[in-house]
């Protein structure tokens, strides 16, 4: 297909893409339901939910150890996730792939392997004021057991990173800067390659928590160059309870396995033991090995409608959003960055977050509210919360449109 | 000051909702106008001490014994959760220690109101109502010990 033909097919006929979603067509509180809390995660394809179904009924058994049929085919199809996921991202080996439970498990992956192994007292380790608590307690655990120090690069008005103040913080005591891609309360596109760039000049390794960002970005780690590359399926279409971890191949040499039990091992005896190769050294015990093959089908899918053309029916229906909520009277949105993505977080005048959370849930449309796992960023704005809707693919202008009547009627109604 | 009963005020509230019928926005709604009408809680009593933890709403809660009977004063920084609470004041704020202690507050599941805000949400409403059981009996007991 050509790549008009592709955008119409999501922009003009969603129903094309809606119908692979088999829980959209369904009605919440009498109305259909619409799915706009896609950066908690997001809905699954069909095709999905076959492959962990088929995996159960046709070749479950345990992988890597088996030398029956199934458990070659088990192997297969979960080392083929590896591939995939090698691909998707641009890896330069399957050794640089490891699974992990999800972002939160990779990023402590990081931590307690590289940070106990690698950090000193006295040294750094820089995140930013608008990280998911996931990309701040691991750091602040493994700074405490090793008398390092935390900073943090803040944050403007309209949420976007303040660099000369990174470029202040970057100092020969860095040893980790970790930062998110894409932040998941206010959508903001942060400059990686940038951050990257710099923080190796200093010395320093670099994380990226892509959670909100694998699914959405064009993404090659090696461009990219970063050293650490977090992800986790089910923000992209696939099963709970897989994650990714990128790590460049010198460094996970270098790094201790952090979890120990079977799978990990080479030979061990009482004395001493000898760890796997990589991957395999830091993929302690049996694997979610019906999620993995899960994902991989989740991967296709995205590849199959093509990422760019995910990332422009979603930037329309970001730049609808913002046009219809901006015109709405004491609506504030929070998070105007320049470069951003799929999120919008707004407050409304006199009325909590989650009161039109629940008004909205009401209505059959499911948003986020809260502080989304970001209580610094929250503070540096001022408020205890807001709502946020999310876009994906599936989502409509229609829906939006829908949104913005909805919230007009709550205002007005509040305002009687 | 409440001279009907708990089942009594229970059954009216019942009544009331009927007429929502099942459109989950009207019901909402409608719990949000009640809360309009909750007396406001002077600001001295919003302290931290008398703070219940729901999920993402807090909610206030004062309560006084007078004359054997329990007095609610509450008030919360949303409007949905501030309307659910006032069909608790409403149905136990002056009622006796011991109706309160023993009452069954089943207006609750038959106005909806649980699937209106889910198990997980309505945390916050179980506590209240688990703290207000609570005051009545803590009274009680004092009430007996100065006896
Ligand atoms: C930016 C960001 N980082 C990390 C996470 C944690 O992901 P998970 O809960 O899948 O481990 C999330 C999920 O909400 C996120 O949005």
């Amino acid at each position: 297909m050509s790549e008009r033909i592709l955008t119409e097919v999501i922009s003009a006929n969603p129903a094309m893409i809606r119908k692979q979603f088999p829980l959209l067509d369904q009605q919440v509180n009498g109305n259909p339901l619409i799915y706009f809390d896609n950066a908690a995660t997001t809905q699954k394809p069909v095709q999905v939910i076959d492959a962990i179904d088929g995996y159960y009924r046709g070749y479950n058994a345990n992988i890597h150890r088996g030398i029956h049929t199934l458990a070659e085919k088990a192997t297969d199809a979960f080392e083929q996730t590896r591939s995939v996921v090698r691909s998707f991202m641009n890896a330069s080996s399957m050794e640089e792939v490891i699974f992990t439970y999800g972002t939160t498990d990779s990023i402590n992956l990081v931590a307690q392997s590289f940070g106990r192994k690698f950090l000193e007292a006295g040294d750094e380790v820089i995140i930013s004021e608008m990280e998911h608590h996931s990309n701040i307690v691991p750091w602040q655990m493994v700074c405490a057991e090793r008398g390092a120090r935390l900073k943090i690069i803040p944050v403007n008005d309209a949420g976007e990173l303040i660099m000369d103040h990174f470029d202040q913080l970057l100092s020969p005591r860095t040893k980790l800067v970790s930062i998110v891609h894409v932040s998941n309360s206010l959508g903001t596109i942060n400059p990686v390659a940038e951050i990257i760039r710099k923080a190796h000049l200093a010395g320093a390794r670099v994380l990226i928590d892509g959670a909100q960002a694998a699914a959405h970005l064009p993404l090659d780690v090696q461009e990219l160059d970063c050293d650490f590359y977090a992800f986790s399926s089910h923000k992209m279409f696939g099963p709970t309870g897989v994650g990714i971890l990128y790590g460049k191949k010198d460094i996970l040499n270098e790094m201790p396995p952090y979890r120990g039990g079977g799978e990990m091992i080479r030979e061990v005896t009482f004395e001493k033991t000898t760890y796997n190769d990589l991957p395999f050294k830091f993929e302690a015990g049996t694997p979610n090995i019906a999620d993995v093959i899960g994902f991989r089908t989740a991967l296709e899918f995205i590849l199959e409608i093509s990422k760019p053309l995910i990332l422009q029916h979603e930037r329309a229906l970001l730049a609808h959003a913002h046009e219809r909520l901006s015109k709405i009277e004491g609506l504030r949105i929070i998070g105007t960055a320049r470069e951003k993505l799929g999120v919008v977080s707004f407050i409304i005048e006199d009325l909590h977050a989650f009161d039109i959370g629940m008004l909205l849930d009401a209505a059959g449309i499911a948003i986020r509210t809260g502080h989304h796992c970001t209580q610094p960023l929250m503070k540096r704005f001022g408020i205890e919360g807001t709502a946020r809707i999310s876009f994906s693919v599936y989502n409509t202008f229609e829906e939006i449109d829908f949104l913005t009547e909805r919230l007009l009627k709550i205002i007005k109604i509040k305002r009687r | 000051m409440s001279d009907k009963s708990i089942n009594r005020i229970q059954d009216e509230i019942i009544e009331e909702f009927s007429i929502l019928g099942n459109d989950m926005e009207s019901i909402v709604f409608y719990i949000m106008e009640l809360g309009d009408k909750l007396e406001l809680l002077e600001d001295k009593f919003k302290v931290d001490s008398n703070l219940i933890k729901g999920c993402q709403s807090k909610v206030w809660l004062n309560a006084e014994v007078e004359d054997h009977k329990l007095i609610l004063n509450a008030d919360s920084n949303t409007d949905i959760t501030r309307g659910l609470i006032s069909l608790l004041v409403r149905t136990l704020s002056g009622q006796s220690l011991d109706d309160i202690i023993h009452a069954d507050l089943y207006f609750i599941e038959k106005i909806g109101m649980n699937k209106v805000i889910g198990s997980q949400r309505s945390n916050g409403l179980t506590a209240m109502i688990k703290q207000i059981k609570l005051y009545a009996l803590a009274y009680k007991t004092k009430l007996q010990q100065q006896t």
